[in-house]
Formats: C-alpha cells, sequence, structure tokens
C-alpha cells in the first residue's frame, strides 16, 4: 500500500514545520487533492490538515477584508462585508461545484486547484505533460472543448477551475505566504503561473510554503460588480467562460474598471488590457466590444474551442451592458 | 359496493388465456386498487437502509477483486508482470490470461431465449486485446484497498495498431443480421421515386453521440462456487438470463446457478451481463473463496457498454395537404463484430405515420471498441430525435402546425404490416396535452424574448412498442391465513414493478394489499422473464392470470362439499373479499382461508406458465405520447434552460399512478440530457472513452430539471393484461426533438447533432 502520513497542524508555524522534508501536501477541504489521490494523480507521502488554521474574516483597518486560508468557501460567500462589498467574490464563490462541497473547500485550497483536464486525470492511458514533463499531451490534438485560448503553450493547453480566483483577480487580491524563512506577500494574479515548457509548476509557491490568508484591499467599484459564469448545464459544472467585473462610472465615462475572465486560460485571467482600452472612455457597446477585441487578439483557438473566443466576447461585453445600466439607473 | 353486486368479482381468465380470447377480466374489477396511488410498498425498507444490493453481501471467507483495463484498443498483451502485485500485502490471487478457467464465451443476446451476453468475445482466455478498457487482470485480496493497490502493480505493455475511425469505418458499412429480431429493411412501394415526385419534401440528416450508462448504483456482483454450483448476489435485469447464461460459459447446468437480484440501483438497459460477471466467478473458482467485484464508476465506463452513435436520414415528401406521400428513415450507426445491437432507431417511422411509400434501412459500421448495447428505449430514443425533427422541420416547410401534420398523417393501420393496432389513441393524448399545455398561444418563430432570452415551444410524438416475452411463469403460494405469495424470475430496478404488481393481483385474488406479497430477483423461481423492452409488466401479468386459473381449479377442488362453491368450476367463480364466489349468484361465497383449513392444508402452491404472446401476432401493439416543451435560448452565451415540459401519453391503462408518472417523468429528465448534454467522449484516436465519471459525463442536475407534468389517456388496451402496456421506456422517446422544436421555435435555428450545446446556438 502506499504509506501516507496525516497529521494535523495547530498554527502556521507548526504546518511548516510538519511539512518538511517529505512529499508533503497541505489539506484543506479535500475537495479536489483526495480526488487527485484517489485517481493518483497525485501521490503525496505526507498529508498536513491546515483546516484548523486562522480561518476568521476580518475587517482590516483600511476597510479592506484579511480572509484566513482555512476559511470555508460557504463562509466567505455568505459574510455580509463580502456581500455588501464584493459581491462578485459571493457570486464566483456560489457558481461553483455544490453546496456541500462549498461548505468544505477551504480559500487557501480553492487557490491550488488543479486543472479539470481529462488527460491530465487520465494516468493510466494518457500523455500529459503536466502530470509527467516532456512525456507530449494528448489534449492539444484530442478533447479540447474546455481548454485555454489564452496563455496555453505547446506543451499544456489545460484551465484553471476555479471560479473565486477569478474573482479575486478581478478584486486585486493579496495572497500572504508563509515558509521556514519568512513572510511575504503576492498579488493574487502572480500567484498562478502560465505552463511554458514547465506545466507542471502551477504556482510562485516555494516547497513548503504556505497560503496563511488572502487580502481584499479596499474597492470604490466592487459594490458594484458581478461574476457571470457560462456552462454546458445550469449548475455543477465548470465553466467554458466566465467574467468577473467591476465598474465605476463617471458620467457617461468609464472612470475605472476590473475585468478578470475564467474557463479560458491557464490561471485567472486578469484582462488587463481590456482595462486598460475601457479606461476614460464612453461606456458604450462599441467600446466593451474594443475592449473585448483587445484581450482576445492573442487568443490560439484549439479545434475544439474556436466557440470559446465568441463566447468570452459575448459574455466580456453583456455583463459591462448589464453593470452600466445598473449605474445609470 | 355491495358484497351482492355481481361486478365486484374479478372473473378467472378462460384455460389456456391469451389477450386474444378477451380483455383481462380483471379490466372489470371495480374494488379500485387500479389505478390508486400507491407509494413503492420496499419504499421504507429502502431508505431505512433494510434492503440489501449486490455489493452489500457479506460471504464467509470473501475476497475483494480489483480490474486492472487495457489502455489500447487493439493489439495483444507483450508484456504482463503480475509479480509485485502478487507480493503486495493481502493478495490472494492475482488471475490474467495466463491462469483464468477456460469458459465458453457468453452466447449473445436472442441468440437464445435465456441469453444475455452482451458481448460474444471470450473473456481473458487469451493475450488478444478488442477495445480500450478490455480487463487484463484481476486482483483479488482480503481488502479492496489491498486489492485496488495491487492492480496498480502490474506492469503492462502492449503491441497495438490503431483503432479504426467511424470516418473510416463507414467506408465499409454492412448490414446487421437483424434489427432486434425484426427484419432490416421494409419497403412499402418506391418510397424514393415517391420523394423526388414530391410537391413538398425534407432530406435531411441527423446525428446522435455514444452515451454510457450511470444508474446510481454501479454493477456488482457477489459470488461464490459451492462445489459445482454458482451461488451469485448479483445487480440484474434478468436474473434467469444471468443464471443461464453464466451456466453456458461454466459449462454447468442453469440450475447450478443459484442468482439473486432482488433489489437493483437502476437499470436502463445496462445491468445486463457483462465481463465483471466472468471474471468474478472465474477467480473465484480459481482462489476457491467468494468474491465481490464492485465496479468503479470508471469501471462501468469500461466494462458496460452503452448506446451506440448514429447518423440518420430521414426524408419526408407530402402533398400539398401535408399527407404523406415518401417516408424514409436510414443511416449508420457503429457496433461490433461481436455483439448484435444495431440501435433500432428506424423503428418509430414503421408504425407512427400513414404514408403512401415506406423505406426504411439501417447498416452498421463495426469499430474497436466496447459492444454497445440497450440503453433506455434502444433506437426509439434517438430514432424519434430525427423522426420528430424532420416532422417539425416539414411542417414548416408546409406552413401547417406540426400538431395538424401529424394529426393529418395519422394511420387507420400499422403502416408497414397492415394489422389493426390493438389500440391508439394518440390524437387524444394530443388533443389534451394541447390543451393543458396552451399550445394555441405559440408564437412564429423567433417572437418572443424576455431581456437575454428567446422563448419557444415545442412538440413531438413519443412511442415504444409493446412486448410482452415468452416464458413468462409465476408460483402462486396460498397460506391458510389468506395470505398470497407470488413468486416471479421479475426483477425491481426501482420502478416499482412489485407494488404495481401487488396491486394487479391483488385486484385479482379478491386481496386487499396488505395480504399480497409479490417476490423477485431469483433465479430459482420458475419460468424467464426480463426488465427490458417495457416487457416485464405483461409478462408478470399474463403468467400471473394463468397462476390464478390453476390455483382456483385447486382451490375448488378442495373446496369440498360443505363449501358454498360446491360443483362450481372456474369459470363461474370470481375473486372477492380474500375468497371466491359464484359470479352469478355472489352470496355463494368462501374464503380462501376457510378452504385451506377445511381440507387441512397449511397452504397451496401453484405454478404456471403464461400463454404465449399471440397477441402482438394478431395486433400492432404499441404506445404513444405527445411531448411538449417550452425553452428558453440566452441570445449571448446560447444556452438552453427547458423551463417546463408535458407529456400526454397512451398506454393503455394506468395501474399504478403514483410510480406511473415517476417513470414518465424519470424518462423525460433522461431526455432532456439526450437533448442537451450527455455526450460520451470517446478519443477516435485511441477508441478510449475520455469521460468516464460524472463530473465529466453531463447528466441533468435539479437545476436543469423543470416542472414536468404527466398526463395519460388511461383506455385499457383490450389485447393487453390487465389493459397496460409497458411505460419504463417511452418517457425518453420524443422529448430531444421536442427540445429541438421548441429551440427552433425560439432562435429560427435548427440543431441536427445531439447534444444541443450553447456553441451550436451562438
Amino acid at each position: 500500500m502506499i504509506e501516507l502520513a496525516y497529521t494535523r497542524a495547530t498554527d502556521a508555524s507548526d504546518a511548516i514545520r510538519r511539512a518538511e522534508g517529505e512529499n508533503a501536501k497541505y489539506l484543506g477541504g479535500g475537495t479536489n487533492l483526495v480526488d487527485l489521490m484517489r485517481e493518483t494523480v497525485e501521490v503525496p507521502s505526507a498529508l498536513v490538515d491546515v483546516t484548523r488554521l486562522w480561518d476568521e474574516i476580518q475587517e482590516t483597518d483600511d476597510g479592506g477584508l484579511m480572509i484566513g486560508a482555512a476559511a470555508r468557501n460557504t463562509a466567505v460567500a455568505e459574510h455580509p462585508a463580502v456581500r455588501a462589498h464584493y459581491p462578485m467574490l459571493t457570486r464566483a464563490i456560489v457558481a461553483g461545484a455544490s453546496a456541500q462541497i462549498r461548505n468544505m473547500a477551504t480559500v487557501g485550497g480553492n487557490l491550488l486547484q488543479r486543472t479539470r483536464c481529462t488527460y491530465f486525470y487520465d494516468t493510466d492511458g494518457s500523455r500529459c505533460n503536466k502530470r509527467s514533463p516532456g512525456e507530449g499531451c494528448d489534449a492539444i490534438e484530442g478533447f479540447n472543448r474546455s481548454h485555454a485560448i489564452l496563455g496555453a503553450s505547446p506543451a499544456c493547453v489545460a484551465t484553471h477551475p476555479s471560479d473565486m480566483c477569478v474573482a479575486l483577480a478581478a478584486l486585486d487580491a493579496v495572497v500572504h505566504l508563509r515558509s521556514a524563512s519568512g513572510e511575504r506577500t503576492v498579488a493574487l494574479c502572480d500567484l498562478h503561473t502560465l505552463p511554458g515548457d514547465r506545466p507542471d509548476v502551477e504556482t510562485v509557491l516555494a516547497p513548503g510554503e504556505l497560503i496563511t490568508a488572502v487580502q481584499l484591499p479596499p474597492s470604490n467599484l466592487a459594490a458594484r460588480s458581478t461574476y457571470r459564469k457560462v456552462r454546458d448545464r445550469a449548475s455543477y459544472a465548470f465553466a467554458l467562460v466566465s467574467v468577473a467585473a467591476a465598474i465605476e462610472l463617471n458620467g457617461g465615462a468609464i472612470a475605472d474598471v476590473r475585468l478578470a475572465l475564467g474557463g479560458v486560460a491557464p490561471k485567472p485571467w486578469r484582462a488587463w488590457r481590456a482595462e486598460e482600452a475601457l479606461r476614460g472612455g464612453p461606456a458604450t457597446e462599441a467600446s466593451f466590444l474594443e475592449a473585448a477585441d483587445a484581450e482576445l487578439a492573442d487568443a490560439r483557438p484549439l479545434a475544439g474551442n474556436a466557440f470559446k473566443v465568441d463566447l468570452a466576447r459575448r459574455t466580456l461585453v453583456a455583463v459591462l451592458q448589464q453593470l452600466t445600466e445598473g449605474a445609470r439607473r | 359496493m355491495s358484497a351482492t353486486d355481481p361486478q365486484t368479482a374479478v372473473p378467472i381468465a378462460s384455460e389456456g388465456w391469451t389477450p386474444n380470447a378477451g380483455p383481462d377480466p380483471v379490466l372489470r374489477a371495480k374494488h379500485g386498487l387500479i389505478g390508486a396511488q400507491v407509494s413503492r410498498l420496499d419504499g421504507p425498507l429502502k431508505v431505512r437502509g433494510e434492503v440489501r444490493f449486490a455489493a452489500e453481501y457479506v460471504m464467509d471467507g470473501m475476497v475483494y477483486a480489483a480490474l486492472r483495463y487495457s489502455t489500447v484498443a487493439r493489439g495483444r498483451i507483450t508484456t504482463l508482470d503480475t509479480s509485485a502485485a502478487e507480493a503486495a500485502a493481502g493478495v490472494v490471487l492475482v488471475m490474467t490470461h495466463r491462469n483464468a478457467p477456460r469458459m465458453q464465451p457468453p452466447p449473445l443476446f436472442m441468440t437464445a431465449p435465456k441469453a444475455a451476453g452482451g458481448s460474444s468475445l471470450p473473456v481473458m482466455q487469451d493475450d488478444s486485446i478488442h477495445w480500450n478498457g478490455e480487463p487484463v487482470a484481476v486482483v483479488l485480496a482480503e481488502t479492496q484497498e489491498q486489492a485496488d493497490h495491487a492492480a496498480s502493480l502490474i506492469a503492462v505493455a502492449y503491441e497495438s495498431s490503431t483503432p479504426r475511425t467511424f470516418e473510416k469505418a463507414r467506408a465499409h458499412p454492412r448490414t446487421p443480421d437483424s434489427l432486434v429480431g425484426q427484419p432490416v429493411e421494409v419497403l412499402v412501394g418506391d418510397a424514393e421515386a415517391a420523394l423526388i415526385d414530391a410537391a413538398h419534401f425534407v432530406d435531411l440528416t441527423y446525428r446522435t453521440p455514444r452515451h454510457n450508462h450511470n444508474a446510481i448504483e454501479p454493477h456488482a456482483a457477489t459470488l461464490a462456487w459451492d462445489g459445482e454450483d454458482l451461488i451469485v448476489h448479483d445487480a440484474s435485469q434478468g436474473v434467469k438470463l444471468h443464471a443461464w447464461t453464466l451456466a453456458q460459459v461454466f459449462g454447468i447446468d442453469e440450475d447450478q446457478v443459484h442468482l439473486t437480484s432482488p433489489y437493483v440501483g437502476g437499470g436502463f438497459g445496462g445491468k445486463t451481463l457483462w465481463s465483471h460477471h466472468l471474471l468474478g466467478a472465474a477467480a473465484a473458482k480459481l482462489a476457491g473463496r467468494p468474491v465481490r467485484v464492485t465496479l468503479s464508476r470508471e469501471g462501468v465506463y469500461r466494462l458496460v457498454g452503452g448506446r451506440t452513435n448514429t447518423e440518420q436520414r430521414v426524408a419526408i415528401g407530402a402533398d400539398d395537404d401535408g399527407r404523406f406521400t415518401a417516408l424514409i428513415h436510414t443511416g449508420l450507426s457503429a457496433m461490433t463484430a461481436h455483439n448484435a445491437l444495431a440501435e433500432q432507431f428506424t423503428f418509430p417511422a414503421r408504425h407512427m405515420y400513414a404514408t403512401e411509400t415506406l423505406k426504411t434501412d439501417q447498416q452498421v459500421v463495426d469499430m474497436d471498441m466496447l459492444a454497445n448495447s440497450f440503453m433506455r428505449a434502444p433506437g426509439e430514443s434517438v430514432g424519434t430525435f430525427a423522426l420528430e425533427s424532420a416532422i417539425d422541420e416539414l411542417a414548416i416547410e408546409l406552413d401547417l402546425d406540426p400538431i395538424e401534420l401529424r394529426i393529418r398523417n395519422e394511420p387507420e393501420t400499422d403502416p408497414s404490416s397492415g394489422l389493426p393496432f390493438s389500440a391508439r389513441h394518440l390524437v387524444n393524448a394530443w388533443r389534451a396535452g394541447a390543451e393543458r399545455f396552451g399550445w394555441e398561444r405559440r408564437a412564429a418563430s423567433g417572437r418572443r424574448r424576455e431581456g437575454e432570452w428567446l422563448i419557444g415551444t415545442g412538440c413531438a410524438s413519443a412511442t415504444y412498442p409493446y412486448l410482452r416475452f415468452p416464458g413468462g411463469a409465476a408460483r402462486i403460494r396460498l397460506d391458510k391465513t389468506g395470505h398470497a405469495t407470488v413468486e416471479v424470475p421479475a426483477n425491481d430496478m426501482g420502478m416499482g414493478t412489485s407494488t404495481t404488481q401487488t396491486i394487479v393481483t391483488a385486484e385479482r385474488l379478491g386481496l386487499p394489499l396488505e395480504r399480497v406479497t409479490v417476490a423477485h430477483g431469483d433465479s430459482s423461481f420458475p419460468g424467464s422473464m426480463l426488465a427490458g423492452g417495457s416487457s416485464q409488466t405483461a409478462s408478470i401479468i399474463g403468467a400471473v392470470i394463468a397462476a390464478q386459473r390453476a390455483l382456483v381449479e385447486q382451490l375448488l377442488a378442495l373446496a369440498g362439499d360443505d363449501s358454498p362453491l360446491v360443483g362450481l368450476t372456474a369459470d363461474e367463480v370470481g375473486g372477492r373479499d380474500e375468497g371466491l364466489c359464484e359470479l352469478a349468484d355472489p352470496t355463494r361465497w368462501d374464503s380462501y382461508s376457510r378452504i385451506l383449513e377445511r381440507a387441512g392444508r397449511d397452504e397451496l402452491t401453484v405454478v404456471a406458465y403464461a400463454a404465449d404472446p399471440d397477441e402482438t401476432q394478431t395486433y400492432s401493439m404499441h404506445s404513444f405520447g405527445a411531448v411538449f416543451c417550452e425553452v428558453r435560448v440566452n441570445t449571448v452565451t446560447g444556452e438552453t434552460r427547458v423551463d417546463r415540459v408535458l407529456g400526454s401519453y397512451d398506454c393503455g391503462r394506468i395501474i399504478n399512478p403514483t410510480t406511473a408518472a415517476s417513470q414518465f417523468r424519470g424518462g423525460i429528465i433522461m431526455g432532456i440530457g439526450l437533448a442537451l448534454m450527455e455526450d460520451t467522449a470517446f478519443d477516435e484516436r485511441t477508441a478510449r472513452i475520455m469521460n468516464p465519471s460524472l463530473a465529466e459525463y453531463h447528466v441533468p442536475v435539479h437545476m436543469d430539471v423543470p416542472r414536468i407534468e404527466v398526463m395519460w389517456t388511461d383506455i385499457p388496451d383490450p389485447y393487453a393484461p390487465a389493459g397496460a402496456r409497458g411505460i419504463g421506456e417511452i418517457g425518453i422517446t420524443g422529448v430531444a426533438a421536442a427540445i429541438a422544436n421548441a429551440i427552433y421555435n425560439a432562435t429560427g435555428r435548427r440543431v441536427r447533432d445531439l447534444p444541443i450545446t450553447l456553441d451550436k446556438l451562438l
């Protein structure tokens, strides 16, 4: 049998100590990691349970929020401050998985979800560079309907599956990390890496480094924000395309905007180019389309997912229209 | 009801009764049991967890099986190193083709009355590989975890060649031997010539993908050998068929296989005989230990055949009034050289519409894949998608209401066989359904909009044949307390069979429900039955009718001179009030318990076989329905949501509205999945299924399921036992077309290949 040590950490430094020197994984709700272990995609030798670590949601002095990494997704989605000031985050979380899974899943674990590419899961019968770098990728010429149109590489075309992270990317969230050598912070947008020729590396986390909290800076525009997820059935499916958006108008002009896309890239995709195209411009359908086109100019669709370019454009425009119509009322 | 009202006694069916001899006497019953809403009698037991399923039986010394599946589709095994697995903790046996006992290939379905093989390939008898997912090794261990781990330690390598793709295989189609025993081709006149001459026509191609079984209970069996006898706790839709087929495989007598399957967590055509049965029994024999084999969800995809893909042509020619001058339904499906099911999608066209000329024909292409098999309404589910979409397209071409077009082409007699219909009230179903649904408020295509959503309505016919398999038998044991136990080798996979049969038997014998027990799912019971083809209700009732007559004849013989019934024959009495009475003089009554008591008998047991189903030789027998739905299609994203569905059915008498509504509704939900999401990702490069899980193989979730209304004509079929035709499969038929037609009404977009995912509507 595969030997597996399971221990439960009492605090962050205890967790880091327990994870040292082993092929250890931090275990949150287990809603993804345990599945991956069952499929033998992940074969850790030790699990350090971090669900007893800090799980509070606190308002910060600057008017933002600090969310403990062990906070359950449901707790975040239902928190009054999140609902009032960051509605896109609540919407993103409840758009994912099922109530039971959200009750178990932690914020830290959600950030480290792995792709749902079916070739990645098929350890027995398929090649995957993410599992075995250099082995080849069976998705590029196989079933790739749900795969990336942005940010992929010849080695890997998988998408990041999280809904929550898309909202966090749009909200300029900051991830607090801790390791034996100290603490640091990384912008959520910089946490995940693009595959390049190392699709097995998915984040900037150092070995043993622990996510302790996610910080949301105060935002003037996040109160008018939303998340829209497009998928193959009404619930319990991963996004084909999702859009997290917040916008602030000044008369008919766009004072500020935050946009991120899900389901289209190997990481939660902050739409910097679209934001730049929109900022200061008119809140019209034409400018929304122009912004979407700017963001999608580099899209490289595969045989099975060309529709995503059009779908992302349409969804992005519709979300901006909905938000700006709301703002004008 | 009055005790002296002769209507309250149910006469005994005549000697050798078949429906051709006249309607089932139970149709005269006025006890009120048939047609009353009765919840599943085994529901409380199931909810309390007090019933055991196949994977829950524990046997002394039992070990657990894990299977290792091939990862190539075609070739042979070159390396098979089991040493690490054999050395692993808890391992009792590693079985491969090298040490597996010699087994005969399982006889294929329809090659013998009780043949149940989904595939006729030999199982683990040599190093050859025939499909991606074929088992190459079985590990037995003391725990499931040990077995699973050891199976992962087996090193396998293959010499393989590229599997045939559908596109390549289609260059070499062949005609199958039959379509489930029916002729492959049906021709009436020259339909192709009539199509060319038609004033109006459509000529279209529709495609449907592969589907896989996802019953909530994955396949499982707990098996043990007792000397030369094989004991199997199975998850089965046909206990007698499984027992007989296993007996052929192992070269033993049918009676030496003791197979039970009283509770099954969903069948849908998938709980038939597959290689895990053979491998479990073979490994149990080799190890000398009982074995539990439980397939994982992935295992079900690898070992259990699903619905194959189809490419269908439907062409209809019509005159200016919309009357059909030509109806053509032909096409292709993928199958293998070692199975027998071509997916009979052309069947509905043979019976549904009056037409001057008719042509139906099917071909198949052989692929390197697991044998495809039965899945709810095999043929009709996907066949009605094509046919009923084409009818809608013709209605648009003719600028006619699609219901009116269908009614104008309602046939007087069966268009392919010329036989009269036993009962056909489809027009009633259409009219009642249309009124309830509010069809007349339908808008023209693309005219209804709410925000981003376009709204449309659509309809389609549903149909499924009536079947009653020969060989059905029933044993009735009546005890001196007046309790009747019926034993039939039938199967209740959750649809409510045992409840329904309790109702009909109680009605027939004049007993309250609590004095009837229907036992099922045991191969030691007499006769043979299959919970398939929507045939089982009629098959059981036919057998119980015969057994009741034998019972009554014996009761009258036992009654003696002291009985008020003295001198009466079975033809002169009926069942009422927990006993028998004279039909002509209901005051001459004696109770079952008094008859047995006076005769000094604790119980009386009879066995009788049902008369052969000659009704289907004399009549064209089919169930019908009209399906209506309303959908929304999002103009931004192409997402489709089904807002409501109404099914209006004509299936003869409905015995239990509670379980019947559940069957219809469940079928409709499965139809929503067929229309919008079910799609096996079969990677043609490797012939490997890439979405073997409920996460990636989409079926409807609660939010996809709208309000569903079902209604029925409830007009008894005079040529079906109890007036009832089967209802297990019809619910899925017509639904995909109704949804596709509603999407067209909403958007003006016609989608002819399933599933209708959002990318097809952008």
